[in-house]
């Protein structure tokens, strides 16, 4: 096929990101940084250990009122655009190519490596199993700190929920750790790509183009699923 | 041969991603060793020094924060499931006293004479004769066992007895089609509750707790307990009960917090 018939139509030119999941991705590191920085205002109301106390200078909102606020205003965005990120991802296979099979051999493997800088990269496009494992749990976990919010919330509207959990404490506690694997989460996340910069490029303007796919989506049903290596 | 063959889906790349991608990273990922993992994490360490600043009290922030809040209090009304009954606990989970909670210390209490208090009524009621603290009191008791959830995010079981609000408003003729129920208290504290919250099976005017007529700090003579808000819409102390199709902010929602505050 020569490769003028995918220049021909570059409005169908598919990148590394493709632009729905970089719009995703930085409305969530919106809403996630809101979330956040107002949760830790919130929290400091009424502590869940006495050892912990978020400083003024990392918090959202000088007053209750206003983290109050700001977590009621950034849990829509967080959960909309959340809602349309899962949407986006089954219905296209994304997480089904991405992020499946999950191995559990692999996954202590890559462990090792990683602990030895020994980590091999030679497909960027493949996650390694850490990624898989990462990238799934962390959907999950924003799942369940949607689930402990809303039972926070509403726990008397919501009491059937609510009382999966057990007391109005333990549903505090489940959120804050849900909370804190997200930050966990972040640090590596972040440190991450500002040692390759070029990732954090990448999820800006999409990255490198993929070769072959404008066409390839008109005449899909010629070309084999599974080709990739 | 597969009867059916499956379809990719279009979103779907059909083809390996160009690993062009890689050597045009291979020399940064060679990179990525010790020491660079602590540079980055010193790095991101700064980051978060920048976000000092609060842009909250600005006004065009704070009115957009405050329009969501509206629409939040629209939602939170929808959700409202008018029949449906907060958990209730066993005496034994009872909390005693309860837990103290104003806009001021409890030193800074400013008791209410039960002996001179009277409620008065105003607004869609039919009734507005005044009620004496002992006319209230004569009145039939409900008692619920309940827990009190502070915007804070402490809580507490508590056990509230006095007449339900419901039954009351009935009695004196209210408007129940109204949007609001006010009510306005010795301490200068005004909040008020949507009409099907004040309607709901579990919302009182309290008169004891745990059958000891309640003590000056939590509302003597008077104060409401409904199981489906927060802590902080339960008035206390109250002096006038006001019912009234028009909103007008209260003690709280003045300050920015949430008009509605269902839980």
């Amino acid at each position: 096929m020569p490769a003028g018939s995918v220049k021909s139509n570059p409005g169908h030119e598919r990148r590394l990101h493709p632009l729905p999941v970089r719009i995703m991705h930085w409305t969530n590191a919106v809403a996630v940084f809101i979330m956040i920085g107002s949760g830790w205002k919130i929290y400091n109301d009424d502590v869940l250990f006495g050892w912990l106390h978020f400083p003024d200078a990392v918090v959202i909102g000088k007053w209750a009122q206003y983290g109050l606020q700001w977590h009621f205003f950034g849990m829509w965005i967080f959960v909309l655009n959340g809602l349309a990120y899962l949407c986006y991802g089954i219905a296209s296979g994304r997480f089904r190519q991405k992020l499946f099979p999950i191995s559990v051999r692999e996954t202590l493997a890559t462990v090792g490596a990683a602990l030895r800088f020994r980590l091999r990269h030679d497909d960027l496009t493949h996650y390694n199993a850490v990624q898989k494992v990462l990238y799934l749990g962390i959907i999950l976990i924003g799942i369940l700190i949607v689930i402990s919010g809303l039972a926070l919330w509403k726990p008397v509207q919501f009491s059937e929920l609510a009382s999966l959990f057990g007391t109005f404490q333990t549903i505090r506690l489940v959120h804050f750790l849900c909370m804190a694997a997200i930050v966990l989460f972040l640090l590596v996340h972040v440190a991450l790509a500002l040692l390759v910069p070029q990732s954090l490029v990448a999820m800006l303007t999409g990255g490198p183009v993929v070769p072959g796919t404008a066409t390839a989506m008109a005449d899909g049903a010629d070309v084999p699923a599974t080709g990739a290596p | 041969m597969p009867l059916r063959t499956r379809r990719p889906s279009i979103f779907r790349p059909t083809r390996p991603v160009d690993q062009g991608v890689l050597s045009a990273n291979r020399k940064l990922v060679d990179d990525v060793n010790r020491r660079n993992v602590l540079r980055g994490a010193i790095s991101l360490g700064a980051l978060t020094l920048l976000t000092g600043c609060d842009v909250s009290e600005e006004e065009p922030v704070q009115r957009a924060l405050r329009t969501v809040s509206a629409w939040n209090d629209r939602v939170q009304a929808a959700m409202f499931r008018p029949d449906h009954l907060a958990p209730t606990f066993s005496a034994a989970q009872v909390v005693k006293p309860p837990r103290f909670n104003a806009y001021y210390d409890i030193e800074d209490l400013k008791p209410v004479d039960g002996a001179t208090w009277k409620l008065e009524l105003a607004g869609r009621i039919a009734d507005k004769r005044p009620w004496t603290a002992e006319q209230l009191y004569a009145l039939p008791e409900q008692e619920i066992i309940i827990r009190h959830v502070c915007v804070e995010g402490w809580d507490y079981i508590g056990q509230w007895s006095g007449p339900n609000l419901r039954h009351f408003l009935q009695r004196v003729g209210a408007d129940l089609t109204a949007k609001y129920v006010y009510f306005h208290c010795a301490d200068e504290f005004t909040e008020s509750i949507d009409m099907a919250t004040a309607l709901h099976p579990q919302t009182i005017l309290a008169t004891r707790y745990a059958g000891e007529t309640i003590t000056d700090p939590f509302g003597y003579p008077l104060r409401l307990r409904t199981s489906t808000k927060l802590g902080y819409k339960n008035a206390k102390w109250i002096r006038t009960i006001e019912v009234t199709n028009a909103f007008t902010e209260t003690f709280w929602s003045r300050q920015g917090f949430n008009w509605f505050a269902g839980i």
